[in-house]
């Protein structure tokens, strides 16, 4: 199949079982560790179960990279970022950029679980003049603080904006989230630099360590390892954690500033299509759309995990 | 031979870097973001003065866009410097999306453009600049024509909520613009009043315009020249005007052609068709000084002249 003819949509919204998807909300103030953690993976199961939905009726996506990310996106925005709808005009709200642009989907949702986008214009998502565009774009959805999609943007990005809040003597932080695909651009590296050399306490890279890209994997294109030397080298307060982790996730994100005053690089260890059997860690998932067969199959993996 | 040779020439950095310490001093948003282009933006003083604001990505173009839309983000105010050639040729994507498409608030200096590296050649020069940037939405393109030009423009950018890019030249430019004279943006300035035929000229080479015209009135000739201190958005009435009241239209820039002259084109051939010729640069240069190479590509008062007698038939 060319590239072409793959990102010819094929709308199937009749066939897409319309469960409701209401604001999930954030994890309550005063809950203990085990009951955050409980409220964060309820959340990340219905956002799956929500982005499948909304790339099965719109047939177009990138599921696979989607299912490895809203473990982070959950944790950041339903329970560690300060930041929620109204926030959105405060200027010492802690920042987010999705860098892995593509993942737009599983950021829509997420918002919509937050409460920032209306659950109910899930339902236009790529439909003509709808704002939840194929990538997010900062013009068309005040929560999102910097237009993605071509690699390698949001990292240079959020030094800035993490540059502007140390100027200020803001307490707020900047989180960013690549793809480790996306780690083989330059201007990261260039960024990372930048980071580091401004002792840039106040931002946390995340990189989604699903070792798969569009077409192959990571380490069969241009290898990024040893990725954590690598960042520890460019000045960063280096973590590795399991992705999916939501207890480890929190604990990470809660450590941001770090004490060393240096940036933090969470390597976060992934699976693309998580956690469905046969999604996971399979590079045919990287944009493909699934049945109404596949939807049912994965709802009731979901539903199971 | 040329008037401009004995008018006082000035390096538009220097206005540049002193309209920015003063907004600086205004307004403590103001930043600005280099690729190891201190000595090269004339940013001294306003690294002297605002040190902290002054942030040195080191050569990586790519960064400093990026970091400036993110200071924007964080709701500063950036201007972001650097050779023309390589900001816009290294960033382009970043000038797309994190600029452009974008929405940012951000000033984006082209420094040193055309070919005012002269002798270092056409890695150096940014001839392509204008064509590339007129093709992106949303984003206002000025190229001022002398100091007074260059201040108002940096005034203007660093209060205008939108993405702005700026072309400062180095090359000596006299004043060409009257006392008085106000920026307005999108908006082309009548530098002379003319009926058989119109100049239309952009940034350094406005004053080689008007001397063109100087030198077509000693042969007969009415030349109306227009300064376009803005290339995007074009004066659509002052240009349509001119075709409708003149008999063509000249287009003058250092740049290649398919920058101001494609601009115009586009516009004329839609609404009021006339003869056009275009003064630019046709390819990469060849060695030499930046005066000489302007005048290697007729960019100079008798290669405007020649162009514009082609279409009186003087």
């Amino acid at each position: 199949m060319t590239v072409e003819e793959d990102l010819v949509p094929e709308v199937h919204v009749e066939d897409v079982p319309q469960e409701a998807f209401t604001v999930i909300g954030r994890v309550p103030e005063g809950a203990t560790r085990e009951e955050a953690i409980a409220h964060l993976r309820a959340a990340a199961r219905a956002v799956r179960g929500r982005d499948i939905r909304m790339v099965r009726a719109a047939g177009l996506g990138h599921i696979g990279g989607e299912f490895s990310v809203i473990d982070i996106l959950v944790t950041l925005y339903l329970d560690s970022l300060h930041m929620g709808p109204e926030l959105l005009g405060d200027p010492d709200r802690d920042r987010f950029i999705l860098s892995k642009g593509h993942a737009a989907a599983a950021l829509y949702t997420t918002l919509a679980a937050a409460g920032f986008i209306d659950p109910d214009d899930l339902s236009t998502f790529m439909q003509p003049m709808s704002q939840l565009n194929g990538h997010p774009a900062r013009t068309k959805i005040a929560a999102v603080e910097a237009s993605t999609g071509p690699l390698g943007h949001g990292l240079p990005i959020a030094v800035g904006t993490a540059i502007a809040g140390k100027l200020d003597g803001s307490a707020r932080r900047t989180f960013v989230v690549t793809g480790d695909g996306e780690m083989q651009e330059g201007s990261n590296w260039e960024a990372l630099m930048t980071a580091g050399n401004h002792g840039l306490a106040n931002l946390c890279v995340i990189v989604d360590r699903n070792r798969l890209q569009q077409g192959a994997r990571v380490a069969d294109t241009n290898d990024l390892e040893p990725l954590p030397d690598k960042l520890r080298a460019f000045g960063m307060e280096v973590i590795e954690l399991d992705g999916h982790d939501h207890g480890a996730l929190r604990d990470a994100f809660a450590n941001v500033p770090a004490a060393s005053g240096k940036p933090t690089a969470i390597v976060a260890h992934t699976m693309k299509g998580h956690p469905i059997s046969f999604m996971s860690d399979n590079v045919a998932w990287h944009h493909k759309v699934p049945s109404a067969e596949q939807v049912e199959a994965a709802l009731t993996e979901l539903e199971q995990s | 031979m040329t008037a401009t040779a004995e008018k006082k020439l000035h390096d538009c950095r220097d206005a540049w870097v002193e309209t920015l310490v003063e907004l600086g001093q205004a307004d403590p948003r103001i930043v600005a973001v280099v690729n190891d282009s201190v000595g090269s933006s004339k940013l001294g003083p306003f690294q002297s003065e605002f040190p902290e604001r002054l942030i040195n990505v080191g050569i990586a173009e790519q960064d400093m866009v990026g970091v400036g839309a993110g200071l924007a983000n964080g709701g500063k105010i950036p201007f972001v410097s650097a050779a023309s050639c390589f900001l816009t040729a290294r960033a382009m994507e970043q000038i797309k999306v994190d600029a452009a498409y974008s929405e940012h608030h951000m000033v984006l200096v082209g420094q040193s453009p055309g070919m005012a590296y002269g002798e270092l050649g056409p890695t150096h020069h940014s001839i392509e600049d204008l064509a590339w940037l007129r093709a992106i939405p949303n984003l206002t393109v000025v190229v001022p024509s002398d100091p007074e030009e260059t201040r108002q423009a940096v005034r203007w950018a660093a209060q205008h909520d939108g993405p702005v890019f700026i072309r400062v030249s180095r090359m000596g430019v006299p004043d060409v613009n009257p006392a008085g004279y106000e920026f307005a943006p999108g908006k082309a300035v009548t530098l002379r009043e003319g009926s058989d035929v119109t100049l239309i000229a952009t940034g350094t080479v406005v004053s080689r315009a008007l001397d063109a015209a100087e030198l077509l009135a000693s042969r007969g000739v009415s030349a109306r020249v227009l300064s376009m201190p803005t290339i995007s958005p074009l004066d659509k009435d002052a240009i349509l005007a001119a075709a409708a009241e003149t008999k063509g239209i000249v287009t003058v820039e250092e740049a290649l052609t398919s920058g101001l002259g494609g601009a115009v084109a586009e516009l004329v051939v839609q609404h009021q068709p006339v003869p056009m010729r275009f003064v630019g640069v046709t390819g990469f240069a060849p060695t030499g000084e930046v005066g000489w190479l302007l005048d290697h590509f007729g960019i100079s008062a008798t290669g405007i002249a020649e162009a514009a007698s082609e279409i009186v038939g003087a």
